[in-house]
């Protein structure tokens, strides 16, 4: 392979894995937010239960996205330098933004939440943890202002053949941005609904599994306790509220998902045609949403593709809001591209030897179309599972079946699933473009870039190599330490996050302060317990 | 000389010295994990002293290589790709010592924990050493093209310099832990760090002072020299402080050494942000390698009104959690039985 190849495949393995981290972490933070917000204002035991338990598995996956989000602000540089000398101008300042308004905050608010929960009054705790969440929307926003700008360059002059910026708030309004934010946020929501739902419903299954949890004659939930500590009465709401937020939340956030997808749609129907053809995977111009295509769908002649099963008039709805503008297909969509940039890579050094090379410019169709599926398909059967939990448990507890806790527990990949596949499909789609033109701006100077123009020239493959080896596999062990540790807290229930509930005898209210240590010897401060 | 990209020459340079200054602490601790702490509750000790503040410190790294991308894209590119392979040892050294602090507590056996501790103490030195090498290479130069690429392979970056940097922070920060320890400890981890402090200083400043040297000897100006001078006066007066057991004056005169001594240094390579070894018209300068002025002045509105925030609640974070830390605090590690292993553990009857 050589040295582009390496390096997109690096950029592509170490960002679809950052970005199981981050959605995870913005959409459980946010809920874990109104879950102590809740607390504060009611002060129901089962609410401060739920703030440390699931703050706790919040905390083991934050720090993986802190972790994999540094490779990704140095790999710009390190591996594309020619993309970080042409778009510095523009695309630095987000990042720059990013880390000095967001990531500041988020780090030092969480650090205040996780160590300040003695230190500090409880309003500026549950504050400090807003202001965190707060901050990793922040990031989110100038991160997708930053990739947006890839979509859809917008505010720019082209000076001494780079793009200079000339407007600002044009790039941080750029409607690309406007809609991918919500969708993106929607996304996150998604995976955290998924989580709650899945690991909640484990718990109520095994409550009933162990005898604590029995069903009346009316088939109404009888909640009961055990002697195991942290397992009384208690822990059932813990776990039925824990569900059922997380299927309404996984409801509304698949609602929002549509709604801000089906924007992001149209602009890409203006913006980026190809990407839209090539998530059809259709070659001539029509009206018709494909929802099977048989044949090699990744072959270059794309005349191979036969659509199955076509609904006709929806491809038109999805691009512009009616049943009848013809979509542009492949084939008509590849003349206009030669025409406007060229049919081969000029004859550059900035292309080392892909100099003179013929320019693809249908992405990979297998990759487009199934993406583009695949992330509707995971994010809707999630939503239709959601909805389906919701009604399952309208008598406090879940089935008793060990197939359908299974199915709640691996049906938490499924957000995960349909996020990977959204971005998959929307980098994958906007090649061989790393910079895609803009239809808008006019002029011989349109602003764009190959991604065969992008890589660092000074670095060799070998070193590319190096690296993609070395993170793929330091990624791969830290996931499987990561999940194997959320599954140790997973199972250990609530106690896992609130040692103290071990010492409380079980008759006592959970709302009193847990004991300060055994007389005579210094209080033992177990708020460090919960942080190292 | 042009304003704006000056303004941001110093702006980048405070952002270094500011990480130096924060995250050099906690590197030092994170590198004492294994070689000062004598058992598990001192490393825990250790462990809290710079557990709220860690995070929110090594985001001075993110916010210097980002103002870097986005003041100086050319010197951001050259010298990011000139240092692949070190710089891709940082960012292992920084994924691992993250995690580590995280997951150090959550098994509570000897085996887990005593992984993650070398997770810490190699890692810390590790980032310690590639940031300085990548520091000093900057001031003393790559063999770089007309184009800003790296010539001559992938170590070809392996000088005498990279090393004397490499030394210069991991020492400094070590220097910088033993001091943070003395001020933020009690007991016997605090008596211990003082007097490594005073034993330890001179050794570890030599490298940094080294470093400074070499930039007066390349390019030195007046006033930079005038501040190797003060920060040697410094070095002296936080040895003198610690001796005497004022641990806070010790810890503030070590950063007043360090604000020198950086000083000295960025004030001797500037205009050039990244000279080439191979051709001095190759040179990269604040002025070749800057944005646009719109894109500064953007940057520098933004930056007055979020960095005094940011130094604000950061100072608060200090304050909230100002109290020493010491062994008596430590609680017991708590092994849970989980819920579900319990009922699974339990006789059957």
């Amino acid at each position: 392979m050589e040295a582009l190849e390496i390096a997109r495949w690096q950029f592509g393995i170490t960002t679809v894995y950052h970005f199981m981290m981050v959605p995870l972490t913005i959409g459980l933070g946010l809920v874990v937010a109104v879950i102590q917000t809740l607390w504060y204002r009611t002060g129901k035991p089962e609410y401060l239960r739920m703030t440390k338990f699931w703050g706790k598995l919040f905390l083991i996956n934050f720090i993986m996205g802190v972790a994999t989000g540094i490779v990704q602000e140095f790999q710009f540089g390190m591996a594309w330098s020619e993309y970080s000398r042409f778009v510095g101008d523009v695309f630095g300042a987000p990042l720059a933004l990013e880390a000095l308004l967001a990531f500041f905050v988020e780090s030092t608010f969480l650090g205040l939440w996780i160590f300040g929960w003695k230190q500090l009054k409880r309003c500026v705790h549950l504050a400090c943890l807003w202001i965190a969440v707060i901050g990793s929307v922040f990031s989110a926003y100038f991160i997708i202002v930053a990739n947006s700008w890839m979509q859809h360059p917008v505010g720019v002059e082209m000076i001494n053949g780079r793009p200079v910026m000339t407007d600002a708030w044009a790039v941080f309004t750029n409607n690309t941005a406007l809609v991918a934010v919500p969708h993106t946020l929607f996304g996150a929501l998604a995976v955290a609904g998924g989580f709650l739902l899945g690991i909640a419903w484990y718990h109520l299954w095994r409550r009933r599994h162990d005898g604590i949890d029995t069903v009346g004659a009316d088939g109404k939930v009888i909640p009961g306790e055990s002697d195991i500590p942290g397992r009384d009465r208690a822990d059932h709401a813990v776990w039925i509220r824990s569900l059922r937020i997380g299927a309404v939340v996984a409801m509304i956030s698949f609602a929002g998902t549509a709604i801000t997808g089906d924007l992001q749609g149209k602009l890409m129907f203006q913006q980026q045609p190809m990407k839209m053809a090539a998530a059809e995977a259709a070659c001539h111009d029509g009206t018709g949403f494909s929802v099977l295509s048989i044949g090699n769908v990744g072959s270059k002649n794309c005349d191979d593709v036969v659509a199955v099963i076509e609904v006709p008039g929806i491809l038109s709805f999805l691009a512009k809001g009616d049943f009848t503008t013809e979509v542009k297909g492949v084939n008509s969509l590849l003349d206009q591209y030669k025409a406007d940039y060229g049919t081969h890579l000029p004859n550059n050094p900035i292309y080392g030897d892909r100099a003179g090379q013929e320019i693809q410019y249908v992405p990979v169709m297998e990759v487009t179309y199934w993406g583009f599926r695949m992330m509707i398909g995971f994010g809707g059967a999630a939503a239709l599972a959601a909805l389906v939990a919701l009604w399952a448990t309208r008598k406090g507890t879940v089935p008793a079946s060990r197939g359908l806790m299974r199915l709640a527990v691996f049906g938490i990949l499924a957000p995960f699933g349909a996020n990977a596949a959204g971005w998959i499909f929307t980098e994958m789609g906007r090649q061989p473009f790393v910079v895609a033109p803009n239809p808008d701006l006019n002029g011989i100077d349109q602003v764009f870039m190959f991604t065969a123009a992008a890589v660092s020239p000074g670095v060799s493959a070998g070193e590319l190599l190096t690296s993609l080896i070395v993170l793929t596999a330091v990624y791969a062990l830290l996931l499987v330490v990561e999940v194997k540790l959320l599954v140790k807290y997973i199972r250990g229930g609530v106690v896992s996050a609130m040692p103290e509930l071990v010492h409380v005898p079980a008759d006592d209210n959970e709302d009193q302060n847990p004991p300060g240590g055994t007389p005579g010897k210094p209080a033992a401060d177990d708020v460090l317990a919960f942080a190292y | 000389m042009e304003l704006l990209p000056t303004i941001w020459f110093i702006a980048i340079a405070l952002l270094w010295t500011g990480y130096l200054f924060l995250e050099g602490f906690d590197l030092g601790v994170g590198m004492l994990m294994k070689t000062f702490a004598r058992n598990n509750t001192e490393r825990r000790v250790l462990l809290n002293t710079i557990g709220p503040v860690w995070d929110g410190n090594e985001v001075w790294l993110l916010t210097a290589g980002g103002a870097t991308f986005a003041a100086f894209p050319l010197w951001y590119a050259s010298l990011f790709s000139a240092l692949y392979l070190p710089l891709l040892l940082v960012l292992v050294a920084l994924i691992f010592r993250a995690v580590a602090f995280e997951y150090r507590g959550k098994v509570d056996t000897p085996q887990w924990r005593a992984r993650w501790d070398w997770a810490i103490a190699l890692g810390s030195l590790l980032a310690a050493f590639g940031v300085g090498a990548a520091l000093a290479l900057t001031t003393t130069g790559l063999p770089l093209n007309a184009n800003g690429d790296r010539e001559g392979g992938p170590f070809a970056w392996f000088t005498g310099y990279a090393v004397l940097g490499g030394l210069a922070v991991v020492g400094f920060s070590l220097l910088h832990g033993l001091a943070f320890l003395a001020l933020k400890t009690d007991g016997e981890v605090r008596h211990r760090a003082r007097q490594w402090f005073v034993r330890l200083l001179p050794v570890l400043l030599l490298p940094i002072a080294g470093w400074a040297i070499v930039m007066q000897v390349q390019a030195g100006k007046a006033w930079t020299m005038a501040a190797v001078v003060a920060a040697v006066v410094a070095a002296v007066l936080a040895w003198n402080f610690a001796r005497r057991g004022a641990e806070g004056r010790a810890f503030v005169a070590l950063g007043t050494f360090l604000v020198l001594g950086s000083a000295s240094i960025f004030g001797a390579a500037f205009p050039v942000v990244l000279p080439s070894t191979l051709n001095p018209a190759f040179n990269l300068t604040v002025t070749n390698a800057s944005s646009s002025d719109y894109t500064l002045g953007l940057m520098t509105v933004v930056a007055c009104v979020g960095l005094p925030l940011v130094l604000a609640y950061q100072a608060w974070t200090y304050w909230v959690f100002r109290r020493r830390v010491s062994a008596t605090h430590i609680p017991e590690a708590h092994s849970f039985l989980p819920a579900i292993a319990a009922k699974a553990l339990a006789p059957k009857d």
